[in-house]
């Protein structure tokens, strides 16, 4: 089970009105490298992988759901006042026409999200190497919107969201370690 | 200490229709070379650490778009 703290992990602000930051936001909300795809994925995996590592995953899957309300909060931020015009004019008239000013679970490009984007091999090793490709992915995700983005306020959590990937990278990285260690061996010399 | 940043020159060829991006950039973050992280290093105090999204100086590694500075000095 899970105790949910009403804030952020960290708080999110936006100072420009610029609806079409929201539209490549929305790459990590509902993308294949996304925040949402990447609590899933770990989530999922933990019941199948060696009990020493099936901590890491819960708590980076659980941390990914409060990024994934970070993402939600930012886009919210950068639409919730926008009329239908200016949805049009960002970028949004494909999103507008079906949502409305709604979150959707879909990529920059309005591909909807699929469990395709995610893979439970079984194989320790292949699961942890996907979860180490993930947060790289995510990682350049957020460094691409970063190099798109003229908030430095959205830029200040965003920096953050991209550095917790480089962390959760290297823990997945430690948890290879620790799975391919020989210390349970005899070893005779 | 190794760097967090590099850079490679892409061809570029003679009949180019835009202006070449002379040098591209990837980042090479500190998860590549820390290996399994060594006991007892230095931390951030608390409050810096929640600012920085990480712990651990031999973990930081901020980013800013290397692209951006260029595109000021043309100007």
């Amino acid at each position: 089970m899970w105790v949910y703290e009403k804030k952020l992990q960290y708080p999110v602000k936006v100072s420009k009105c610029n609806p079409m930051l929201a539209k490549f936001l929305i790459e990590q909300y509902g993308g294949a490298d996304g925040e949402l795809a990447a609590a899933l994925r770990y989530l999922n995996q933990r019941y199948s992988i060696p009990d020493k590592v099936v901590g890491l995953l819960t708590d980076i899957g659980t941390e990914e759901f409060a990024h994934l309300e970070m993402i939600a909060t930012m886009v919210y931020k950068l639409t919730k006042d926008a009329t239908p015009d200016e949805m049009k004019e960002a970028g949004l008239g494909d999103h507008y026409a079906n949502h409305d000013n709604a979150l959707f679970y879909h990529n920059a490009a309005g591909a909807p999200w699929t469990a395709t984007y995610i893979q439970a091999k079984g194989d320790p090793i292949a699961d942890l190497y996907e979860d180490i490709a993930a947060e790289e992915k995510a990682r350049a995700t957020y460094q691409w919107i970063i190099n798109m983005s003229d908030d430095p306020d959205l830029n200040d959590g965003l920096s953050f969201l991209r550095e917790r990937e480089v962390v959760h990278s290297q823990r997945f990285r430690e948890a290879v370690e620790i799975l391919k260690d020989e210390r349970d061996r005899k070893k005779i010399f | 200490m190794s760097t967090y940043r590099k850079s490679w020159r892409p061809y570029i060829g003679p009949n180019d229709p835009c202006p070449p991006l002379e040098i591209k950039y990837y980042e090479t973050p500190p998860n590549l070379y820390l290996g399994y992280q060594p006991y007892g290093l230095k931390q951030f105090d608390p409050s810096t650490a929640l600012f920085k999204g990480t712990l651990w100086p031999a973990l930081y590694a901020p980013y800013s778009n290397p692209y951006k500075k260029k595109r000021e000095e043309e100007e």
